[in-house]
């Protein structure tokens, strides 16, 4: 709108403007008014897909079980006083901040391994790298859920055979959460790799020569140059991330279903076992709204350190 | 004690070009020595094995009589200005100035005061809190310049550093170049590809060609007396003339003969020197500023000839007209009150104390 403003002004200086025109004819001369209408689609397909169903989760989360009363937030008060729910928002923190950590250093390991080999080989290696966030998640989960098989556990088998006691990978509690953290690892550590591989490669190569001459080794180029100049997309791609691993469903639901012990119960799996399978659509739809005010506020502080950090280096 | 020493310095680059073919070169202490040529003669490849960017693949580099070839840049004691600045963007002007003594574990007082004092030398002490970003072009290379000075390194390394300026900022920040040297006096290696950015800055200048250096000498001694056609044609702007010439000895006395019948004598100062090349194709060269219109002189050696002009150029302070002989096109610099048109015959005078002759095979200067 202020773009729109400053045209209007050049457009129409006060001296020159014809006075009072009508109001809504100067309004659809505005430029900011046609770019308005041009994006009308879009904003319809967003306020379809994305506000509507936001909205009506809200308006669910606010009703009794039988879906017919309003109860306000008696649904989130509830849920805070189980204990079973005071230990899916612990597990849901513990899954998603330790699985985005682990994906970010991997994926920041493995970018500097691919950006350090020579052309030709680093396109096979890239690519080999990225398969197993190619794969369905759902499918490749099967095969981790088979490696872990108590009976026919690919992974205990060389464990024993290197004189290791077999593990219980789906089993016992903190093995599960391993596991489950593991997998979401495994599947989304090569979008960290591929993010931060381009932007290594958009560092230009003269800011680390002009780095060696003013006396930096390895470690504080890394340190002072490429980790700076990164943050923007190691901030972007963390949220992002911390939002889709939060919202994660597939790989816990087909890895432990929440078991044992509902002990690996995350928000995405407690709100589908809440609310389809116990019948509870009020309930689960508060669940799964649980972690929206904390995601929004976290999102608007990155991105506007985004923004800030955007305007100072860029250009 | 900073001199530097380049002995016999090849580069070989993968896939086997050669961009540095065997150069020696000696620079003292303060010297301001300016590496020119034209755009891919190695220049960059020389200055960037010096700062220990790129590896040396035969020969020995010294600075200050140490050999460095094994040595990594951050241990050479040299600073750097790129072409494109190369500032940290996500830091100050005071943080890109401090950041060598900062790496290097400098007192906080003592990085105060040496960026303070670059920045009142550069004229820059209001922008220390501004992001690269935020300034010009012309402020962002003084901030380079800066970041070199603050080391107060052994030698100053500048590779083409104002081929990103506008042409007025270019000579500004030239002057300021100078004036920085003349107070630092720290020895300088500057890279160029502009003939009058090396003769203006240089205390030496090093013309450089397909890796090999043509010539070292000073500004003055390299367009009075280059040592090769290259030479002669890349210092002076506008460039040399050559003209196809044959030298003949008649009648006891040395004379040039240049197509369209034009028959010039050789001054006796020369006869001894080009007498052995007699009876050859030589390659007449002379200055357009020695190429004028006839006026009262007392120059002993002034020849005349005829010509016609095809194109006529008004400078102003000048007037440039060009014409050809036999496909060679020959400038020459004319007084603008004399009266010119194309097409219109004109008499020429040739300062021939001026003139050079080269072998046109080996494009030496005879
Ligand atoms: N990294 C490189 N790999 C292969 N050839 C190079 C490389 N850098 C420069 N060259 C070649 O070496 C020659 C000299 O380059 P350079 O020193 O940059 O020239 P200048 O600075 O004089 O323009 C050029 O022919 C260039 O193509
Ligand atoms: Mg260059």
């Amino acid at each position: 709108m202020a773009d729109g403003n400053v045209v209007m002004a050049r457009g129409m200086p006060a001296a020159v403007a014809p006075p009072q025109k009508g109001t809504l004819h100067r309004i659809a001369r505005r430029r900011s008014t046609l770019a308005f209408l041009m994006t009308l689609p879009l904003l319809a397909v967003i306020g379809g897909l994305v506000a509507y169903p936001f909205f009506y989760a809200l308006y669910l989360s606010m009703l009794n079980k039988r879906m017919t009363r309003f109860v306000g937030i008696d649904n989130f008060t509830f849920l805070l006083s189980r204990e079973t729910f005071q230990a899916v928002i612990w597990q849901s923190v513990l899954f998603a901040v330790s699985a985005v950590i682990a994906k970010a250093l991997i994926g920041f390991i493995l970018a500097h391994v691919l950006h350090a080999l020579p052309a030709k080989g680093q396109r096979k290696w890239r690519g080999m790298l990225l398969v197993p966030w190619v794969i369905p998640p759902a499918v490749s989960t099967l095969a981790w859920w088979w490696m872990f098989d108590p009976s026919y556990s690919a992974i205990n088998w060389v464990l024993t055979t290197v004189g290791v006691p077999p593990v219980a990978w789906l089993g016992e509690p903190s093995w599960a959460r391993f596991s489950v953290i593991l997998v979401n690892v495994w599947y989304g550590a090569p979008f960290f790799m591929i993010m931060y591989l381009a932007a290594l490669k958009s560092v230009p190569d003269q800011l680390y020569e002009a780095a060696a001459i003013d006396g930096a080794t390895g470690w504080q180029k890394l340190r002072y140059v490429t980790v700076p100049m990164m943050k923007n997309i190691i901030a972007i791609t963390v949220l992002f991330s911390l939002i889709v691993t939060f919202a994660n469903f597939d790989i816990v639901r087909i890895l432990t279903n929440g078991g044992p012990q509902d002990k690996t119960h995350i928000f995405g799996t407690y709100a589908f076992q809440v609310g389809i399978q116990s019948g509870d659509i009020p309930l689960g739809s508060a669940v799964s709204l649980f972690m929206f005010p904390i995601l929004a506020v976290f999102a608007i502080f990155v991105l506007r350190d985004v923004t800030r950090r955007n305007k100072e280096m860029t250009g | 004690m900073a001199q530097v020493s380049l002995r016999k310095i090849v580069k070989e680059y993968e896939g086997g070009v050669q961009a540095v073919k065997g150069i020696d070169l000696e620079i003292a202490d303060h010297e301001f020595v300016v590496l020119v040529g034209p755009s891919g003669c190695g220049k960059s490849t020389t200055l960037r094995m010096i700062a220990g960017l790129e590896e040396i693949t035969s020969g020995e580099i010294a600075i200050g009589g140490q050999v460095v070839n094994d040595i990594p840049p951050r241990d050479r004691d040299i600073a750097m200005v790129f072409q494109n600045y190369a500032l940290y963007p996500h830091m100050s002007v005071y943080e890109n100035m401090g950041f060598g003594l900062t790496l290097r574990k400098f007192p906080k007082d003592e990085i105060r005061r040496r960026v303070e004092n670059a920045a009142r030398i550069l004229d820059i002490g209001n922008l220390l809190d501004r992001k690269p970003k935020a300034l010009s072009g012309g402020q962002r290379q003084r901030v380079a310049m800066g970041r070199a000075i603050v080391r107060d390194p052994k030698v100053f390394l500048f590779d083409e550093p104002l081929s990103n300026l506008d042409a007025k900022l270019r000579v500004q920040m030239r002057t300021e170049i100078k004036k920085v040297h003349q107070t630092v006096k720290t020895t300088t290696v500057y890279v160029t590809h502009d003939q009058v950015e090396a003769m203006t800055l240089a205390d030496r200048v090093v013309v450089m060609n397909q890796g090999i250096i043509e010539q070292v000498g000073a500004p003055q001694e390299l367009y009075h007396h280059p040592a090769t056609r290259f030479v002669a044609g890349f210092i002076g702007s506008p460039a040399m003339n050559f003209i196809p010439a044959r030298l003949e000895n008649g009648a006891g006395a040395l004379r040039m003969h240049l197509p369209n019948d034009i028959v010039l004598p050789v001054p006796a100062s020369r006869t001894q020197r080009y007498a052995p090349h007699a009876g050859r194709e030589v390659l007449f060269g002379i200055r357009p500023e020695h190429l004028t219109e006839v006026r009262a002189t007392d120059k002993p050696n002034i020849a005349t000839f005829q010509a016609t002009p095809e194109v006529v150029e008004p400078m102003g302070m000048e007037t440039l007209v060009h014409f050809w002989m036999q496909g060679a096109e020959v400038c020459a610099r004319l007084d603008p009150a004399v009266p010119v048109e194309p097409g219109r015959p004109l008499t020429m005078a040739a300062d021939l104390d001026q003139m050079h002759l080269i072998d046109p095979v080996s494009g030496r200067v005879l």
